[in-house]
């Protein structure tokens, strides 16, 4: 009984490991083989000077850090205040943190054109109209640190969430300021050092999420990273493969470093 | 009794001090002010987009079903069934893959086993979009590895269809359903599985009618969660088969670039709204089961 209890668990991870495996093996071999050439790392050498890499890359990750900036602004102090103060708002804080998760981001992102668009077509002649414009600009689209924070909200908010149930906010920031603390300092050097591992969970999150954001990103023009391996993906094959495969090595190393930091929430963004 | 009521004293009058200085609810205006905005805005131009119509000649504007009729009829509506059932199919059989392979991993006493499988399914259930496409473009596509020396394409494969999907689909929804369905696994005590063998249930009847049962919300559940996530899934399909499979993503994305016809836009957020209802629908079932499925785990 035993005996076959096993050959059936080792058959079913075999094939799991098959299918699993075959993919990525076969990419690296589809970048390193290349018809008619034999083996050659091209493939891999070209990518950092190949056109709008290193620019894609850098807006990826520009973007990646205001995201979290704002995302982590925005929440911590609200989920703290809603712990120590403001518990009868706390469905309502909930709710709105989970209604992003009931609109899929080609929907939103319909939302967002429509709402650009009343820029040019109602509101030429306000000052808006370069609040409008100022958000679009290609060097740095805050419009898409916009879109990422929503769509971050409810990973964010759920991180922190379970964070806090672990940490007696309460007595930790009466006992700071009972120590003479002020507000902020209570929050900063009290509450936000016992959170250091939902902050950290809450993060790498976003970071995955903005660094593999395809499709906000495309409707509205700009070209960070996911958008960039799909424009290359028409011209070199070889390359934009080669590229996908770095970028899975990358996010097994941050979502391995997320693991190793103590978070337990894996169900990121699985959106495609 | 009597501390209770004087820590509850204490904590009232600390409260009304703090009242005093710095309202509580001030930490999360910036938040609700934030999502009113950058989240609501959107959504009602969706709302709003979705019915009305703007008159071509006179360029006024006036509110409408049509859009949401359009929305599903023709090729709007092959492309909303399509996505429905791409969606249905790949979670049903993510689902009956996933669970077995989490069954394995549970049951199994290797630790590292079990931290490598669930660590594993974190990374790929997040692996979704371009990368992944291509990857797949490598494996089986035109000029696949496995296609070319396998002569995969002799016998009719083609990854860009409906089941070139569906495979794709599976590689970050089984990683997903196993994620999913493993805390309720953890939660089947060994104890129900000794009685149901010490009356003389096989292991079959100890899973047709007890297991299977008890884990039936968490199943549900999670199946329910695959859909959602291959539901709005655009990325990938795009990366993959361009628009050669209808899917309601691809339509959305197409009306809103202005790539079939002018003023299709307020379709696609007909369209959109469309997929958000399907979307609420599936949230609606997933978090009740979600909590009833908790219940099991806390017992």
């Amino acid at each position: 009984m035993a005996r076959r209890l096993n050959l059936w668990r080792w058959a079913v991870l075999g094939l799991a490991a098959l299918y699993f495996l075959i993919p990525m093996a076969a990419s690296v071999l589809f970048t390193v083989d290349v018809p008619g050439e034999g083996v050659t790392f091209d493939a891999y050498t070209q990518i950092v000077s190949a056109d709008g890499f290193l620019s894609s890359l850098l807006l990826s990750l520009e973007l990646a850090v205001a995201t979290i900036a704002v995302v982590l602004l925005l929440t911590v102090p609200a989920v703290v205040a809603l712990r120590l103060s403001a518990p009868r708002l706390r469905p309502v804080v909930e709710i709105v943190c989970s209604l992003p998760l009931v609109v899929p981001p080609i929907a939103f992102v319909a939302g967002i054109v429509t709402v650009l668009k009343w820029g040019p077509d109602h509101l030429s002649r306000t000052p808006l109209f370069e609040t409008f414009v100022a958000v679009q600009n290609p060097d740095f689209p805050v419009v898409l640190v916009i879109a990422y924070v929503v769509m971050a909200l409810p990973f964010v908010y759920r991180a922190l969430d379970a964070g806090l149930r672990a940490v007696d906010v309460r007595t930790l920031v009466e006992a700071a300021r009972s120590c003479g603390a002020s507000w902020p300092q209570a929050l900063v050097r009290a509450v936000l050092p016992n959170l250091r591992g939902a902050l950290l969970n809450a993060s790498f999150l976003t970071l995955a999420l903005v660094l593999g954001e395809f499709t906000v990103a495309r409707l509205l023009g700009f070209e960070p990273f996911a958008v960039w391996i799909y424009d290359v993906g028409g011209s070199q094959a070889q390359m934009s493969v080669a590229v996908s495969v770095l970028s899975l090595l990358v996010t097994w190393a941050l979502l391995l470093a997320l693991a190793g930091a103590g978070g337990r929430d894996r169900t990121a963004s699985s959106r495609g | 009794m009597t501390a209770t009521l004087t820590r509850a004293d204490v904590a009232a009058a600390a409260s009304q001090k703090r009242r005093r200085r710095a309202p509580g609810w001030l930490a999360v205006v910036p938040l609700l002010a934030f999502t009113a905005v950058a989240f609501g805005l959107p959504a009602v131009a969706m709302l709003n987009g979705a019915f009305t119509v703007k008159d071509p000649v006179s360029g006024t504007s006036s509110y409408t079903a049509s859009n949401l009729s359009d929305s599903l009829q023709g090729p709007y509506l092959t492309a909303l069934v399509g996505s429905v059932k791409l969606s249905a199919l790949s979670a049903v059989i993510a689902a009956v893959l996933g669970l077995p392979l989490a069954q394995a991993v549970v049951s199994s006493r290797s630790r590292a086993l079990r931290e490598a499988v669930l660590t594993a399914s974190g990374v790929l259930a997040n692996f979704g979009g371009v990368p992944l496409a291509f990857a797949f473009v490598a494996t089986l596509g035109n000029a696949g590895v496995l296609t070319v020396h396998l002569h995969l394409a002799d016998h009719g494969w083609d990854l860009y269809s409906f089941w070139g999907l569906v495979l794709v689909y599976l590689y970050f929804l089984i990683p997903l359903m196993v994620l999913t369905i493993t805390p309720a696994l953890d939660g089947l005590r060994a104890q129900w599985r000794e009685a149901a063998l010490n009356n003389g249930a096989t292991g079959v009847q100890y899973w047709r009618f007890v297991a299977l049962p008890v884990l039936a919300p968490s199943l549900l559940g999670g199946f329910v969660l695959l859909f959602g996530s291959a539901f709005a899934a655009y990325a990938t399909a795009a990366a993959m088969v361009g628009s050669a499979v209808p899917l309601v993503t691809l339509q959305i994305a197409d009306a809103l670039s202005g790539n079939v016809l002018v003023g299709q836009e307020n379709v696609a957020l007909a369209l959109s709204l469309d997929m958000v209802l399907v979307a609420g629908l599936v949230m609606a079932v997933y978090l009740p089961l979600q909590r009833r499925s908790a219940r099991w785990l806390d017992a």
